[in-house]
């Protein structure tokens, strides 16, 4: 049996009025990739920020339902250091203002690392983890705005990966970005499953039959089905879940 | 006749919006023409660098060092007042406060920045000023300490709403990045907003000491307008607004006097352009 590493229960989110997700029940297994399929508004993007406790920075928010991570009450854990352990890659990328080598640095000089010999090490490794350190070697003191879009996004990636995280979230990664930045960002995903946990939410069905091992599919706020991937795109049981992954509808 | 009318609508906007460009070059124009006037008879250097202002002595003498250093000790203890807590203030309102304080406090910012500066140069003439002479035990409380910080009073509404604007202009997603890897508030805000709103703070320093060096009247009430080089903060300065201020009605047309006030004038509009020129440069860099 798999490791349960986040089990979700009952979960149910408000924004004001707005019933966003509604009894959601999920595990999250270690190592796993864990792709979250459905149309807009479906509660997939909010769902995710749900587990890296974004959700909280929006004033009409409530909850209800419990989560276990690493066996113990989510809330149990401070904010920051839940988010150190669960680190988010937003669907657009987001470098800080700051060089190449800062942008990487951040977390861990946030989390008390002052060393400059090891930060320069979590940097080349996490550069290296994100498939970027050969694009970047040279130009580590360069703004990070200088990086193309798909490089952007795998700084990104390096960043959160340098908080060594436990369990990364990806929110659309790649939908701002070109089929090779693309191809790139899901090698350094295939890579990164090794040692980490991934939620991978997406829009693009065929994103989620290649990297998913697992796959959910979320439509207004719930939980349709969730499935290993090849099962869930061969053989649906939900005909919602295979009317959005054949195209019909979302 | 439609036609026509575009024709006028359009002419007349067109003079509208040509019509403060002009008037700077107007005013400009007839403040060099006066103001340079005074260098027929006086060296340049002699009014810059003079150490004495005496222009109604017998021979007269032009030089604005001590108004100079006046303004700049006034405007910088004021920038070192209302920086910090300008700054503060904006973040407290952009970022931490709660709805409802926000609102009264951007209600309370603006309110200030309505005082008339004469309603707050006489409330620091009243208040201020004889607890600064008790306070340092001075001979009189009319020094350039009182006018810095009345001053600052004036530089803060500028400060705090333009900083505030460019906190608010920090994309939103900066934010969740820092915090989504564990980013403290506070952490956030130091490494990560303050940064990425630097150059619109600058500029808002930059505007609320434009503010500062052109005030006039309330510095005038408090300061003891004394035209002497100060050696600290805790004695009598006068500044170049205050001297035209003081003198403009008591002299003659046309004199040496005259002029002189005019030139003071010029030396007043170029910090002011090379201030303001600064804070639009920074408020459009990117």
């Amino acid at each position: 049996m798999v490791e349960k590493k986040v089990e979700v229960k009952n979960l149910n989110v408000w924004f004001g009025q707005t019933h966003s997700l509604k009894d959601i029940n999920l595990d999250i297994y270690d190592n796993e990739v864990l792709t979250i399929i459905g149309p807009a508004n479906s509660g997939k993007t909010t769902f995710l920020r749900m587990l890296n406790r974004l959700n909280e920075l929006q004033e009409n928010f409530r909850f209800s339902g419990e989560i276990i991570f690493d066996h113990k009450n989510f809330f149990d854990f401070s904010v920051q250091e839940l988010r150190k352990k669960i680190g988010m890659v937003f669907a657009l990328p987001v470098p800080l203002p700051l060089t190449v080598f800062d942008n990487v640095a951040y977390g861990p000089k946030l989390h008390g690392i002052r060393d400059r010999g090891k930060l320069k090490e979590i940097v080349e490794r996490s550069l290296r983890l994100a498939y970027l350190w050969e694009e970047v070697k040279d130009r580590l003191n360069a703004s990070a705005f200088l990086l193309s879009g798909g490089q952007q996004q795998r700084l990104c990636i390096a960043r959160t990966l340098a908080c060594e995280p436990e369990i990364i979230l990806f929110d659309e990664p790649c939908s701002g970005l070109d089929p090779v930045s693309t191809a790139k960002i899901e090698e350094a995903m295939q890579e990164l499953k090794k040692d980490y946990t991934l939620v991978l939410v997406t829009n693009n069905v065929k994103q989620a039959a290649r990297v998913g091992d697992r796959t959910a599919f979320f439509l207004s706020g719930e939980l349709i089905e969730i499935e290993r991937t090849d099962r869930l795109f061969t053989a649906p049981k939900d005909n919602r879940t295979e009317g959005y992954i054949s195209g019909r509808f979302g | 006749m439609k036609k026509l009318r575009e024709f006028i609508i359009e002419k007349t906007i067109f003079l509208s919006g040509i019509a403060s460009i002009l008037f700077v070059l107007l005013i400009f124009l007839f403040l060099l023409l006066n103001g340079l006037s005074l260098f027929k008879t006086v060296n340049f250097k002699d009014f810059l660098l003079g150490e004495n202002w005496s222009p109604v002595c017998e021979p007269p003498s032009f030089g604005i060092l001590p108004l100079i250093l006046g303004s700049l000790f006034v405007t910088l203890t004021a920038a070192i007042i209302s920086i910090p807590i300008g700054i503060g203030s904006a973040i407290y309102i952009a970022e931490v406060a709660p709805l409802k304080i926000k609102e009264f406090l951007k209600a309370m910012v603006e309110t200030l920045a309505a005082i008339p500066s004469i309603v707050l140069g006489f409330i620091g003439m009243v208040t201020l000023v004889p607890w600064i002479k008790r306070i340092f035990n001075l001979p009189t409380g009319l020094t350039a300490l009182s006018g810095a910080i009345l001053l600052s009073f004036m530089a803060l509404p500028t400060i705090i709403s333009i900083t505030e604007d460019a906190l608010y202009a920090v994309p939103k997603a900066y934010k969740e990045a820092a915090f989504a890897i564990g980013a403290t508030h506070w952490q956030a805000i130091h490494r990560v907003i303050l940064p990425a709103a630097y150059p619109g703070i600058f500029a808002a320093v930059m505007l609320g000491m434009g503010r500062v060096i052109g005030e006039t009247m309330a510095v005038m009430m408090v300061t003891g307008n004394a035209p002497l080089i100060p050696k600290s903060l805790l004695v009598p300065v006068r500044t170049l607004t205050a001297t035209i201020a003081a003198e403009m009605g008591e002299t003659v047309a046309g004199s040496e006097h005259y002029f002189s006030l005019f030139a003071i004038g010029i030396i007043l509009f170029i910090i002011s352009f090379i201030i303001n020129i600064t804070a639009e440069f920074f408020l459009h860099r990117e």
